[in-house]
């Protein structure tokens, strides 16, 4: 760090800058000038597929108070559009990083997505992107075990991809068994680094789509790999995917997972009730669908981010009523408590403070 | 003359008054659907030039004979900050930009009220039970008497005095609101009650007083006492300025205030009419607006309290016409028309009620308790006539509607 950013975090010109801080200042000269947010210049967008929608590598270059990323981890990237900030979280596919490094995303613009739309199809080099620091546990373990397995599907490839690029600049000598599955090899990310892996790791690409090998199973990874459920495994993609590995390893703790929602999340079952949301009045059947779902069709517009329950924007002060959490199944039925509504799905009446 | 109270609280029919709510969501929704680039990007600017305004201010103090410029720029930061970017963005009008710096959660002024405290008391307090005597606390803010159904004390005889002393250090009679320092004088809350604002307000008062009265200051090193007073100065203008502004809001001749029953379980609708009849605005140029934070349209702010501040004069139009309708009255005037009326009444409701008696205790009186905040004797019937006294020299009383009613009546 040198001594103008030391001298920027000093408590002396916290002081002075009080109460909106340093980086509100220093961003109206230059938005990568701040010191305690993170934010990332685009340095350069690549194409990566031939075919579907469209999917970039985008390498950025985070501002000084970036701390660096565990392989595997996951930023929330902040976009404008029209005004408004939206969020969306998207693995670094590049290799474990340190401050001062640049790192990459790879996404797919999905058609029903701001974020990844944006950043795909309108962002330019130059931009400058919001960025959280690095978050999530789906890493690499230290020491690192002989012998590894990933499994992931269309772009749950990218955090896999930082840790195989990890493992390779480490030299490690053990054994990786890679089984990835896309739509066609023309759908598929990262095709020409996959064709150069060196031979201790063992890629499997796998298009059933395309008439190329089978859709997961338990007996397909026991053919590949017959003795897996010893291996340490990762495993990222979409939620349908998982669920299908999840059953493979039943409970055993060796399998790591992340999963992406590709549409909106499943209500629960047996809606009833009513779904009031107090403050502006509005007051709907409970369709079984999420608060933030729930409000929306009812054309309120609260404040929501990632939309997944990680980056608490949509946090809300539920008053009454029981709401399961749609991700982790956990109910609660405390008052006046804050959830997340975009993952919270009410079990019968239920007052929302929005 | 025994008088019961025949009027009814609403000069509109229930139906009319839900068609005035349906119509005043309209312009809402049409608004909010219509938020975007534009809005940032007049906020952001707003920001920019605020900004500018300070750091132009803190540079100035460096030169001795720019003194009263680099106090005039620092001002102008201390309003831009507290009216057209504090006030609004905690509100939550720019909490749809997602932006952590704009955010109505996470914003904080340059005053030494903490944002926490003043948007319970502001944003939830005043704007829901805006003008309800005994539930608003921004009726006189505890210390004045600003409507005739307050019970006069010899006390109010100070009441210019009082609101002298309230303009100057506005910002600590901000910052002290939530205290409510004269329900602790007359016992009715103890300084225990407040223990949960000590630690918010201790470290705010803190970081302004360290910042605009020792940091600054000092860096200024010989200029020392030069640079203290303007920071000083810049801080009153900025106090004097917004309570003008803000006494405009809901004080001036014709501006109503509301009991608690007559807002008991009121319909979304009756809450807009209400916030329409308790509100007032103030016209000047585009210049006046901004540094007002557009509470020169305290009414479309009170109607639409988190809509981006900047829309309302487009709304403004809209809303009077809707006035025009319903044959109701939009106040609205000059700064100096309606700062007059505020002075008058500051000056009038010192003094004890006088004149003819034209109305006796109806249901609508309050007891002194609701009105006042102070407890106060238990008054006898007599006390209670003369509190629905109205006079015939008084202009406000011809238009207010209620009292107007009880004049008829």
């Amino acid at each position: 760090m040198n001594l103008a950013q030391t001298l920027l975090r000093s408590p002396v010109v916290g002081a002075l800058t009080s109460p909106h801080g340093v980086d509100r200042y220093l961003e109206l000269v230059n938005p990568m000038w701040v010191v305690n947010d993170v934010r990332a210049r685009i340095v350069d967008i690549k194409r990566e597929t031939r075919a579907g929608e469209p999917v970039a590598t985008i390498t950025l270059e985070p501002s000084a108070a970036w701390r660096g990323h565990e392989a595997g981890q996951y930023v929330q990237v902040g976009v404008e559009v029209d005004g408004a900030r939206r969020t969306r979280a998207f693995s670094v596919s590049s290799p474990e990083s340190k401050p001062g490094d640049l790192i990459t995303l790879t996404m797919r613009a999905n058609p029903d997505g701001i974020v990844s739309k944006h950043l795909v199809t309108r962002a330019q080099v130059g931009d400058v992107v919001n960025l959280s620091q690095a978050e999530g546990v789906f890493t690499l373990p230290n020491p690192l075990p002989n012998q590894l397995l990933f499994i992931s599907g269309g772009s749950g490839i990218t955090p896999v991809m930082s840790m195989l690029r990890t493992l390779l600049r480490r030299g490690y000598g053990g054994t990786v068994t890679f089984l990835h599955y896309a739509q066609s090899p023309d759908h598929q990310i990262y095709a020409d680094e996959l064709a150069e892996l060196p031979p201790n790791v063992h890629v499997h690409l796998v298009y059933p789509e395309a008439g190329s090998g089978a859709f997961y199973c338990t007996d397909e990874l026991a053919r590949i790999l017959p003795g897996y459920a010893d291996v340490d495994a990762w495993a990222c993609g979409p939620a349908g995917l998982i669920e299908l590995v999840q059953e493979t390893f039943d409970e055993n703790p060796r399998l790591r997972v992340e999963y992406f929602k590709t549409s909106t999340l499943r209500p629960v079952d047996g809606a009833e009730g009513r779904t009031r949301f107090d403050r502006s009045g509005e007051e709907g059947e409970n369709s079984g669908a999420t608060l933030l779902e729930q409000a929306e069709a009812l054309g309120l517009r609260p404040e929501y981010g990632c939309r997944m329950g990680i980056c608490f924007s949509c946090t809300s002060v539920k008053k009454e009523g029981v709401v399961r959490n749609v991700v982790t199944g956990v109910e609660s039925d405390q008052p006046d408590e804050e959830i997340q509504i975009c993952v919270s799905a009410p079990l019968g009446d239920c007052v929302v403070d929005l | 003359m025994a008088v019961t109270a025949t009027s009814t609280p609403y000069k509109l029919t229930p139906e009319q008054i839900e068609e005035f709510g349906r119509e005043m969501d309209e312009i809402r929704q049409r608004v909010a659907n219509d938020l975007g680039q534009a809005d940032a990007d007049y906020i952001r600017g707003i920001v920019k030039a605020q900004r500018a305004f300070e750091g132009a201010g803190r540079a100035l103090f460096y030169l001795p004979p720019a003194w009263p410029l680099a106090v005039a720029s620092l001002s102008i930061s201390k309003i831009l900050d507290n009216m057209e970017i504090g006030h609004n963005v905690m509100h939550g009008q720019y909490d749809w930009m997602g932006d952590p710096g704009l955010n109505s959660r996470m914003y904080e002024w340059d005053t030494v009220c903490p944002s926490e405290q003043w948007k319970y008391s502001h944003n939830y307090i005043h704007h829901t039970y805006t003008n309800i005597l005994g539930k608003d606390r921004d009726v006189g803010y505890g210390i004045l008497r600003m409507d005739e159904e307050q019970k006069w004390k010899p006390y109010y005889l100070g009441n210019p005095v009082y609101a002298f002393l309230l303009m100057t250090f506005f910002q600590w009679g901000v910052a002290l609101h939530d205290f409510e320092v004269e329900n602790i004088v007359s016992g009715k809350r103890s300084w225990k009650d407040t223990k949960h604002l000590h630690r918010g307000f201790v470290r705010k008062v803190r970081n302004q007083t360290l910042k605009d009265y020792v940091l600054f200051p000092a860096l200024t090193g010989p200029l020392f006492p030069l640079t203290l007073a303007g920071n000083a100065t810049a801080n009153l203008i900025r106090n004097i300025w917004t309570f003008n502004i803000i006494f405009c809001g809901h004080f001036p001749a014709g501006v109503e205030t509301f009991s608690e029953e007559e807002a008991e379980n009121e319909s979304r609708g009756a809450w807009y009419y209400r916030q329409l009849r308790g509100s007032s605005n103030i016209t000047g140029s585009k210049l006046l607006h901004i540094l007002s934070g557009n509470l020169s349209h305290q009414i479309e702010h009170h109607l639409f309290p988190d809509l981006p501040a900047r829309r309302y004069p487009e709304i403004a139009p809209e809303v009077q016409a809707l006035c025009e309708k319903y044959d109701l009255t939009y106040n609205t005037g000059p700064l100096h028309k309606q700062l007059g009326s505020v002075a008058a009444k500051i000056f009038r409701l010192a003094l004890p009620p006088r004149g003819k008696k034209t109305a006796g205790p109806t249901e609508q009186d309050r007891t002194p308790e609701q009105v006042t905040g102070f407890p106060v004797p238990k008054v006898s019937v007599r006390d209670r006539v003369e509190e629905t006294t109205v006079y015939s020299d008084d202009s406000d009383a011809v238009s207010n509607d209620r009292t107007a009613e009880l004049v008829s009546a």
